[in-house]
């Protein structure tokens, strides 16, 4: 039995089904009829995990969009904003620590991406082929999942790069990930050989045939190494805090710890606005701002992630 | 030679041609390896080289060239350094807590999603249950901290219900239990997608003759869909026991200012704060091989004994790949 015939049959046997029908005629013979017990077992624990996982999101973001009424009212966190406003991203875009921020991180996220798609794209359509020095250079990779260097030995050769204070100490110790290139690599083994061949023949170069030939057939795979790419930009914390001592160079991450972990306000001169603000609106606008990016991409790239992280895991 | 000359240039197989040959023929290929390789190089290769540091007494204004060796003394210092060993105990404490009740976790999930009839709900939780694992730690924590803080949501309805202040977030002694509440908050929906994956090719054939055979779902459960998830299982577990001595940097650092670094001191904290912290490179850089080097030899470790167990483990797919 193929892997898809698998799929429709274990999908018909749960009860797929458009039409609605979650009764006896979806289920199969030989299953037993529901049980409230057990139904009820399934829905605490998973309904409550989902909970969970929802509204602390909730709060967040209602909290960010309260008036300051609203937030006194309800003694710091509000469920529903009753007035909602933007007033708390109105200070937090007036200029000042945060909005240089997101411009960081914004510009790591999207130069990093690009540098590490490029990267790894290239190495693993390389090594995906019978190719001159192809296995010894899988293998350099491959090792890398197994140790790590080490934070100090890090440390001294990104400062010996003189690349302390500089943005590009975030970008290019992140330019491959080797799990990334094991899935990327999975994948450009699976395009047909006849097909590059057959654009070899009519004279294409191996540059033209990676970018003309493999790299559309690989756009799923792009999007969501792409995707795991740009998360880790964006997310990135610790390189920050290792090689960034400039406030001014300091990405979104480093913004959050100091001003929502660690509870320091930001002063009405950071802000570049005069009153002081309220901060318990203002410190979730912070939270919600580091959280948007990837909540707007992840809809998009959800329906991959099943294919790539089990190419990842298997052959990781 | 001659002989080979008249057979036709495709037949000839690869390996006959000669080296100069091949490079000349997959020289576009080399340079596309070439960006990767040098990544390599410059931020894995060259900084393993950098270890040195953990054997000579390193003076940043002198560099690795000029710094004095002094063989395994930093080590030994390390051994006598009860800080060290707390931080060692903590790490393996805290490991020990996560792979005891995270582990389970995913499993349990992906065995109660998968039984789920609505297709659509099963979609939704999903949904749900992923977005977690793409938010940061400094996010997470920020998150867990506005909810069971001090001055968090939770808090703020016990104290209305008149239950009193629960110190979720600064209390060292129960810290095992909020880092592992935190790893299941962000990671147990993400690490389901495996072993729903798992689940999803298991023969159907099999449970229909198991129920004609007169078993119910527990006992399908133990002989059909449980042997199924046995390979992976296993592999989650030897990734997981690899990565043992690196549980969750960025989360301990976040939280060693609210907790205390008595609880949340971890390998890789100590080496931060000894090293780029507190200046003192090389015991720093000797703690953090040893760890290394002890990471290493747990994964292949576990991965023989996977092996002696007649389970493929992870290096075998390796080569399949």
């Amino acid at each position: 039995m193929t892997a898809t015939s698998d799929l429709t049959s274990t999908r018909r046997w749960l009860g797929t089904s458009r039409r609605k029908v979650f009764g006896a005629s979806q289920r199969p013979v030989w299953k037993e009829q529901p049980n409230a017990f057990y139904q009820l077992v399934k829905a605490v624990l998973l309904g409550g995990f989902a909970l969970a996982i929802i509204v602390p999101l909730l709060v967040v973001v209602s909290t960010s969009l309260a008036s300051d009424q609203d937030v006194i009212d309800a003694g710091g966190y509000v469920l529903w904003p009753k007035h909602p406003t933007f007033h708390a991203y109105e200070l937090l875009f007036s200029g000042g620590l945060v909005g240089r921020a997101i411009l960081v991180s914004l510009f790591v996220t999207v130069v990093g991406t690009a540098l590490a798609l490029f990267t790894t794209i290239t190495l693993a359509y390389a090594t995906s082929r019978p190719v001159v020095f192809g296995r010894p250079v899988l293998l350099l990779v491959l090792f890398t999942l197994l140790f790590a260097p080490g934070i100090i030995p890090m440390f001294l050769m990104v400062k010996q790069l003189g690349l302390l204070d500089s943005l590009w100490s975030l970008i290019l110790p992140g330019a491959l990930s080797a799990f990334n290139f094991v899935v990327m690599r999975a994948f450009f083994m699976n395009v047909p050989q006849e097909l590059i061949e057959s654009a070899r023949i009519d004279g294409a170069s191996d540059f033209t045939i990676l970018w003309r030939i493999v790299m559309p057939l690989s756009k799923a795979v792009i999007a969501v190494v792409g995707l795991f790419y740009a998360v880790g930009f964006w997310n990135a914390f610790f390189n920050a805090l290792l090689y960034i001592n400039d406030t001014a160079k300091w990405p979104l991450q480093l913004i959050l710890r100091t001003y929502v972990l660690q509870g320091s306000s930001l002063s009405a001169d950071q802000l570049g606005v005069d009153p002081p603000p309220q901060t318990q609106s203002l410190q979730m606008a912070v939270v919600v701002l580091a959280l948007i990016p990837i909540a707007m991409v992840y809809p998009f790239i959800q329906r991959h992630f099943a294919k790539g992280v089990i190419t990842g895991a298997v052959k990781g | 030679m001659r002989l080979r000359r008249q057979t036709p240039a495709a037949a000839v197989p690869t390996r006959t041609l000669s080296f100069g040959t091949r490079v000349r023929r997959d020289w576009q290929m080399l340079v596309m390896m070439l960006p990767g390789v040098l990544f390599l190089l410059l931020f894995f290769y060259i900084p393993i080289l950098g270890n040195v540091v953990a054997f000579q007494d390193f003076q940043p204004f002198l560099g690795i060239s000029q710094s004095a060796f002094v063989g395994m003394e930093n080590f030994v210092s390390l051994y006598d350094d009860p800080l060290f060993w707390a931080a060692l105990t903590n790490t393996l404490k805290l490991a020990a807590v996560q792979l005891l009740l995270f582990f389970p976790v995913p499993l349990i999930l992906a065995l109660a999603v998968d039984s789920l009839v609505s297709n659509r709900l099963r979609r939704m939780f999903q949904t749900v249950v992923y977005l977690p694992h793409f938010l940061s730690w400094v996010l997470v924590i920020a998150l867990f901290q506005q909810s069971l803080g001090g001055a968090g949501f939770v808090n703020n309805l016990l104290r209305d219900w008149g239950f009193g202040e629960v110190p979720f977030m600064t209390n060292p002694d129960t810290f095992p239990l909020l880092a592992t509440a935190q790893l299941v908050w962000k990671d147990a929906g993400w690490a389901m997608i495996i072993f729903l994956a798992a689940l999803a090719s298991v023969d159907v054939a099999l449970y229909e003759a198991a129920a004609a055979d007169g078993a119910g779902r527990w006992r399908r459960m133990w002989h059909i869909t449980l042997p199924a998830l046995r390979t992976v299982i296993v592999l989650l577990l030897i990734l997981r026991i690899g990565d043992i001595l690196s549980v969750g940097f960025e989360q301990f650092i976040l939280q060693r200012d609210s907790v205390g670094p008595g609880a949340a001191e971890v390998l890789d904290t100590f080496t931060y704060y000894s090293g780029v912290v507190g200046g003192d490179w090389s015991s720093g850089a000797a703690a953090g091989l040893a760890k290394g080097v002890v990471g290493a030899l747990l994964l292949w470790g576990a991965n023989s004994v996977a092996h002696r167990l007649g389970e493929p483990g992870i290096f075998q797919k390796r080569e399949a790949a």
